[in-house]
């Protein structure tokens, strides 16, 4: 492996919005580097421009200056090997297809042969635990659940990079924490990169092996903290250890402090 | 078992309740009467056997009036759905466009027929041009409308996922514009019936509109009526195919709606 290309490279990305009173500086300046099969998460406090940052990062929305690159490529339109899941998962899939097809659609567009598409689909299902609800609507289902599709067609896709954006912030906890270790095995199962976006502090230090923290808007990178904790994660020992509490009180406080403006850029 | 049967049975004395109970009441008023313009049902149900079930008048008639209608509207529905898609696709497109829409949804599409039938002779293509003129407007500027309220999130969907072009149009587009679509082909439709009616009203020789037309000119009115109770029954039957088609093309709609109410 390759662990010193990066996979996803951010050089000085920056986005700026034209308002009614001036143009608005929502992102100020972002370079990270993801390697090959890292899980990162990313944090900030509210209106920092996370999202903004990812549809940047997926080719939905150009950059006003900075560049992403992909695998060595410039990212201008959404990549091929990137997968995204949204936080709406009530929005992001199509009503009118069962979970199936909602999977399949995306295979399909990429001309993947159709009992190759099906085996995958049904894999991707049963990865995430609902193979007994393939060809329900996607409206039949909890929102955990509904997540869980989502995450399947991603899954599907065999992307990359996967990119999650706030997919959890509006589920119930106990489904959270399921759905949290989803993505972990998910991860570890694949081998894929995954780049997840959360407001929540312990979610990212449980989750992620290296959290960026962002400051508010204009957006930097306020640090860039690698998550020392075991790697074999589970939630009620590994939340309970006590560099766990150090690392989420570090980050609450580095929030803390974004909030406030007290922005100091990541020296590393 | 027996529950159900009894449901049906409710739902088929509600459905057909009224339209008994005004019959008999036509009946009633009209017992014994003499008068030239309101016969009794039982000489309108005579002419209607007597008019529209002859084989020349169902072949020379009423198939040729439902063969327009059908042609009409499955123009107007084309034409408005790839027309919409297209238009509410593309924001120059629509801003350029959109006045004008209005402008020509304004016109009453009846002003129309004798400029029609200068540019495009009495036939049938003139007939089709009226219907369309009228019913192609409810599709259109709805496809538009439905195209353009698409949600965002699904759109981002669409193009991270990298789903285009037709595939694009066939599971994404049309069908998230589809419950705008269907709500102006139902429009579409009734416009459609009443457009097909006074196309023939004119310059024709056959369909519909031609013969209540000739009835109510030679005082044949018990005819005239029957032809009148003829449209209204075509109006039911299209309507209630259409409500079996839109539940089928819009289950996953009604569905996801209830299950939102709760």
């Amino acid at each position: 492996m390759a662990e010193n290309t990066p996979l996803l490279s951010v050089r000085e990305l920056s986005k700026t919005y034209p308002g009614a009173n001036g143009p608005v500086e929502a992102i100020g300046s972002i370079s990270f580097d993801v390697h090959p099969g890292e899980l990162v998460c990313i944090v900030g406090p509210s209106g920092c421009g996370k999202t903004t940052l990812l549809k940047c990062l997926a080719g939905l929305l150009p950059p006003t200056s900075g560049s992403v690159m992909l695998d060595g490529a410039e990212v201008s339109a959404p990549p091929k090997k990137m997968a995204l899941v949204f936080q709406e998962y009530g929005r992001s899939l199509y009503p009118w297809l069962t979970v199936r097809d909602n999977v399949a659609l995306p295979l399909k567009a990429r001309g993947v042969p159709r009992a190759e598409r099906l085996a995958a689909v049904e894999r991707a299902v049963e990865e995430v635990g609902l193979a007994h609800a393939l060809d329900t609507y996607p409206w039949q289902l909890s929102g955990g659940m509904q997540q869980r599709v989502a995450i399947a067609r991603a899954v599907a896709y065999q992307p990359e990079v996967l990119v999650m954006d706030e997919p959890f912030a509006a589920v119930d906890a106990q489904t959270r924490a399921d759905l949290e270790d989803l993505v972990r095995r998910v991860w570890k199962d694949l081998g894929v990169t995954v780049l997840f976006v959360t407001h929540d502090i312990d979610e990212s230090v449980y989750l992620g092996g290296r959290v960026l923290v962002l400051s508010s808007s204009p957006t930097v990178v306020q640090e860039d903290l690698a998550i020392d904790l075991p790697a074999e994660r589970d939630q009620l020992t590994t939340r309970a250890l006590p560099r766990f509490t150090e690392l989420r009180t570090h980050v609450y406080g580095q929030i803390q402090r974004a909030k406030r403006g007290e922005a100091v850029p990541a020296v590393r | 078992m027996r529950t159900t049967a009894r449901r049906a049975l409710v739902s088929v004395g509600f459905a057909a309740g009224l339209p008994a109970l005004l019959v008999a009441a036509w009946a009633l008023a009209t017992q014994g009467t003499t008068s030239l313009y309101f016969p009794s049902p039982a000489r309108v149900a005579q002419a209607f056997t007597r008019t529209w079930l002859a084989p020349e008048t169902i072949t020379g008639d009423v198939l040729p009036s439902l063969a327009r209608f059908g042609i009409g509207v499955l123009l107007s529905i084309v034409i408005g759905v790839v027309a919409g898609t297209a238009i509410g696709a593309t924001p120059w497109l629509r801003a350029l466009l959109e006045p004008m829409l209005e402008f020509f949804r304004a016109i009453p599409p009846v002003v129309l027929v004798p400029v029609l039938m200068l540019l495009l002779g009495i036939d049938d293509t003139m007939k089709l041009a009226v219907i369309v003129s009228g019913s192609v407007w409810p599709v259109l500027l709805n496809t538009i409308e439905g195209v353009r309220a698409m949600d965002p999130v699904l759109t981002d969907t669409s193009r991270s996922y990298r789903v285009r072009g037709a595939l694009a149009y066939r599971y994404f587009v049309l069908p998230a514009a589809s419950p705008q679509i269907m709500a102006g082909i139902r429009l579409c439709l009734s416009i459609g019936l009443i457009l097909m009616v006074i196309s023939e009203m004119f310059a024709s020789s056959s369909g519909l509109g031609y013969q209540i037309v000739y009835f109510q000119r030679q005082y044949m009115v018990a005819e005239m009526w029957s032809g009148i109770l003829l449209l209204g029954l075509v109006g039911v039957v299209v309507a209630a195919v259409f409500q079996l088609v839109e539940r089928r093309v819009l289950h996953w709609y009604h569905g996801s709606r209830e299950v939102a109410r709760g």
